[in-house]
């Protein structure tokens, strides 16, 4: 019982601050916030599932580290507001709705009304010793690429972090 | 909710809010005092009496809530108010996980001294203090004044690149100790290790002779982990932003940095919340690193089982009780003389000091620490 309640709570929250952070178009600061809210309620989400490291992984890579990051920026870089002003010309206003709609069908032709049964998870589930031996044995390959790829990724950066410009 | 998470959580609240909390302030005044040969704070006195300048606590707060609760032109209203509050969550809430006592049987009852025994207890110390960075990073941008401004690019910068460092350099204690689970490390450090016992696992002598093999250490993870105690408490102090990490503020730098624009209490909030993780910090690093509640040598059945002789089984566990929970805050408040010893000896680092040893010292320095631990590992396990 008191886990519905805590799931359409949170769910809730997650929308509302979701719907916040596209609506803030103008204030950027206000939007990563929302975000943060977003992740926060998300996380709260996993842990109703049981997925206790992503919900701790949630808050401290996207909400403690990557939005923080985006605040940076944003900060760094100053922007007028009116930037991000949505666009004035007609034609993309229309795009924008037409896609939208588009989308929106798509979607609610997925959605399937009424909760499927409760699944039965394994006692690990969740846990990050499983996650652990999964990510070290069975896609170690895998795992080692990606790591390679945001080395590469970090040279770049600091390469052309370094330039003179002359 | 079960009546004895309720009690848990008062005991906590009670012990950090109302006893340490109010006292801490006045430690800060009175050990610099000391340390540079001077009086201190003794002049506030209720009645005539002063109590060694006790009641300065009492009249900061009065004062600051008697202050002007300022909120400059041109701010952003909402998240300017917000802020301090952002700020102090993340120090409270993670005293849930912190276990300031072993478990305990009482006939039927099993009393477990931690309020919320997650699985995944450092993971969730990591991802709340990762939410801390936000209490500056809003304070600085809706403040609309350009030095609280840097001094939150500073707060964020620094806090970001140190959370690093502090996650990496505590993966050597979640390898020796195996789990993640704050309890459970604070049973593995309730035992002790013989420090020349591995001349005998590796076959090097049949037998130590008995006086070396006396020679015992807690399995403390200071003892297993000496650099990584060094380098998280250093991360951990860099994380809370006081002296000598406090860039973020820089009086002689940015004025005061990300807390400039505030006033009264909620400039009170900011500073609660640095105080408030004195503490904090103090039970993390006693759990992870001081052998959390478990006193050095006397192994907790090894204690019931020497006085519950003379006082009974039920008493005896109680004793044991109350001797864990007082050893745990007696490493507290060493952890906190500590911290306040190392605030009143080092001058402020300079900002691209601060970001060298975390970038350049700390960083390498634990991932090294992560392969030496993991070899040991492994050689041990070998020939054990």
């Amino acid at each position: 019982m008191i886990e519905t309640i805590a799931f359409y709570f949170l769910s809730a929250v997650a929308i509302v601050s979701a719907l916040g952070m596209v609506l803030n178009v103008r204030n950027t600061v206000a939007g990563a916030m929302s975000l943060v809210v977003t992740m926060i309620a998300l996380s709260g989400v996993f842990v109703l599932l049981q997925a206790h490291l992503i919900a701790a992984l949630q808050i401290m890579i996207y909400a403690g580290a990557i939005v923080v990051l985006f605040l940076f920026v944003v900060m760094l870089l100053n922007l007028r507001t009116d930037e991000f002003a949505p666009s004035r010309q007609p034609i993309v206003k229309f795009l924008g709705a037409a896609l939208a709609i588009y989308v929106g069908i798509q979607f609610l032709g997925q959605i399937e009304l009424g909760l499927p049964a409760a699944v039965e998870t394994a006692d690990d589930f969740g846990n990050y010793r499983m996650l652990a031996r999964t990510l070290f044995t069975d896609y170690v390959l895998p795992f080692e690429m990606a790591s390679l790829l945001l080395l590469a990724a970090i040279v770049g950066a600091v390469i052309l972090a370094k330039r003179r410009v002359s | 909710m079960p009546w004895d998470v309720v009690a848990k959580i008062l005991f906590m609240l009670l012990v950090v809010m109302a006893a340490i909390l109010p006292v801490i302030t006045w430690i800060e005044r009175k050990q610099s005092a000391v340390m540079q040969d001077r009086i201190g704070a003794n002049r506030a006195d209720i009645g005539g009496l002063t109590v060694l300048g006790l009641f300065h606590p009492l009249a900061d707060v009065a004062k600051l809530f008697a202050k002007e609760d300022f909120v400059p032109a041109g701010a952003n209203r909402f998240m300017h108010l917000l802020a301090p509050v952002i700020s102090i969550v993340p120090a409270i809430v993670t005293l849930a996980i912190v276990p300031f006592g072993g478990l305990y049987v009482f006939g039927d009852s099993h009393w477990n001294l931690v309020i919320a025994d997650l699985d995944w207890g450092l993971l969730y110390v990591f991802a709340v203090g990762s939410l801390a960075t936000y209490g500056a990073v809003i304070a600085g941008w809706a403040s609309n004044n350009n030095w609280s401004l840097l001094g939150s690019l500073r707060a964020s910068a620094q806090m970001i690149s140190y959370e690093v460092t502090m996650g990496l350099s505590v993966v050597g204690i979640f390898m020796v100790f195996g789990t993640l689970k704050l309890t459970d490390m604070s049973f593995a450090q309730d035992t002790t290790f013989r420090l020349l016992g591995f001349i005998e696992h590796f076959g090097w002598v049949d037998e130590l002779p008995a006086f070396l093999s006396w020679i015992q250490l807690p399995t403390w993870g200071i003892f297993l982990q000496p650099l990584g105690f060094i380098m998280f408490l250093t991360a951990i102090m860099a994380e809370n932003k006081r002296p000598p990490f406090d860039a973020p503020e820089g009086e002689s730098e940015i004025v005061s940095g990300y807390h400039l624009e505030y006033s009264g209490m909620r400039f009170g909030l900011f500073y609660t919340a640095e105080f408030l993780e004195i503490p904090v910090i103090g039970m993390i690093v006693t759990t992870l690193f001081l052998g959390g509640w478990s006193i050095p040598f006397v192994p907790q059945e090894t204690l019931i089982a020497a006085i519950g002789g003379v006082f009974g089984e039920g008493l005896a566990t109680g004793l044991c009780m109350i001797a864990h929970v007082s050893v745990f805050f007696v490493k507290v408040i060493v952890m906190i003389w500590l911290q306040m010893t190392i605030r009143w000896t080092l001058p402020r680092f300079r900002y691209d000091q601060v970001m060298d040893l975390c970038w350049k010292i700390i960083l390498p320095l634990s991932l090294a620490n992560v392969f030496v631990t993991g070899f040991a590992i492994l050689v041990v396990r070998s020939v054990v």
